[in-house]
């Protein structure tokens, strides 16, 4: 459908957009990126958490996020959700939306951080409106899967 | 309807006030504002376990001679509060309820309005005025 391949198409502008700005190419800076993610994760919860109980724990909120969020957002859900239960937690896309149209292989692995350092931000804004403050990072392997590593920090 | 909808933020601070009659304005924040300790007490059961609110809508959080205070808490740790007047009985329960889902969509809209920063306390005219609908019943 027309209306799926819009998010895409922006994402892969917004990234193109970034990444032109930059100077330096051997260290890429990401930090606009991950912050328009933040801010769009920060505003979209509130809409997406209207229908929701309201959340128990972490976990549960952790939940949320692989089931009812990365549907709303990728169209699919998270393929594995792991946790040490002191804080850190591992969702696993098998086939993330954003990496899905690049060639497979190891052709393009030096650029993919490009193109989930939107979704890191996404990810800790909405967590950070849900009230559980944390560090975002996102591991790609092979394409086209992709780990996120979530870091709660505890005060 | 009700006479008064509060809009109260995360750290406790508040976000939006509007009231239908604005000379009573002083009156009913200062009832809004002692009402946020019973908030904090229902989503808190101190060594209850089990009797947690899974609502969002908290109910009615208590009353007095002439009026009662309804609460709402999103899962963002926003509450907003309606003061209804306790002279008038028609008003029911569902309708108190939809009251606040209404206001929570026109929250989760504001939120989203790129010129709005998160945290800030709401200026918008738009905004106060479907706030004022929603709970004369306007709408």
């Amino acid at each position: 459908m027309a209306d799926d391949i819009l998010l895409d198409l922006l994402h892969s502008e917004i990234v193109q957009y970034v990444v032109g700005n930059n100077d330096n190419m051997k260290d890429e800076d990401l930090s606009t990126l991950e912050y328009i993610g933040f801010s769009t994760g920060y505003r979209i919860i509130e809409r997406l958490t209207k229908e929701m109980p309201r959340f128990k724990d972490e976990l549960d909120t952790m939940k949320f996020i692989c089931t009812d969020f990365w549907s709303a957002v990728y169209k699919k859900q998270i393929d594995n959700l792991r946790t040490n239960h002191q804080g850190v937690y591992v969702l696993q896309d098998n086939v993330f939306r954003f990496l899905s149209r690049l060639s497979n292989g190891k052709q393009y692995l030096e650029v993919a951080p490009r193109y989930v350092t939107f979704t890191c931000g996404v990810i800790r804004g909405s967590l950070a409106n849900l009230n559980i403050q944390c560090l975002v990072t996102a591991e790609v392997q092979s394409l086209p899967s992709c780990k996120f590593h979530i870091q709660v920090q505890r005060t | 309807m009700a006479v008064c909808a509060a809009i109260v933020g995360k750290e406790n601070s508040p976000k939006f006030f509007c009231c239908v009659n604005p000379d009573e304005e002083l009156n009913f924040q200062y009832k809004v504002l002692s009402s946020l300790d019973i908030i904090e007490e229902k989503l808190n059961p101190t060594n209850k376990p089990g009797t947690e609110i899974k609502e969002l809508y908290l109910g009615m959080l208590y009353s007095l001679e002439t009026c009662k205070i309804y609460g709402y808490v999103t899962n963002t740790k926003i509450k907003f509060i309606i003061v209804v007047d306790s002279s008038n009985l028609q008003l029911r329960d569902n309708e108190i309820r939809s009251m606040f889902s209404k206001i929570h969509s026109e929250y989760a809209d504001m939120v989203s309005n790129p010129f709005y920063t998160p945290g800030e306390p709401i200026t918008s005219k738009l905004f106060a005025s479907s706030i004022k609908n929603i709970i004369t019943g306007t709408v």
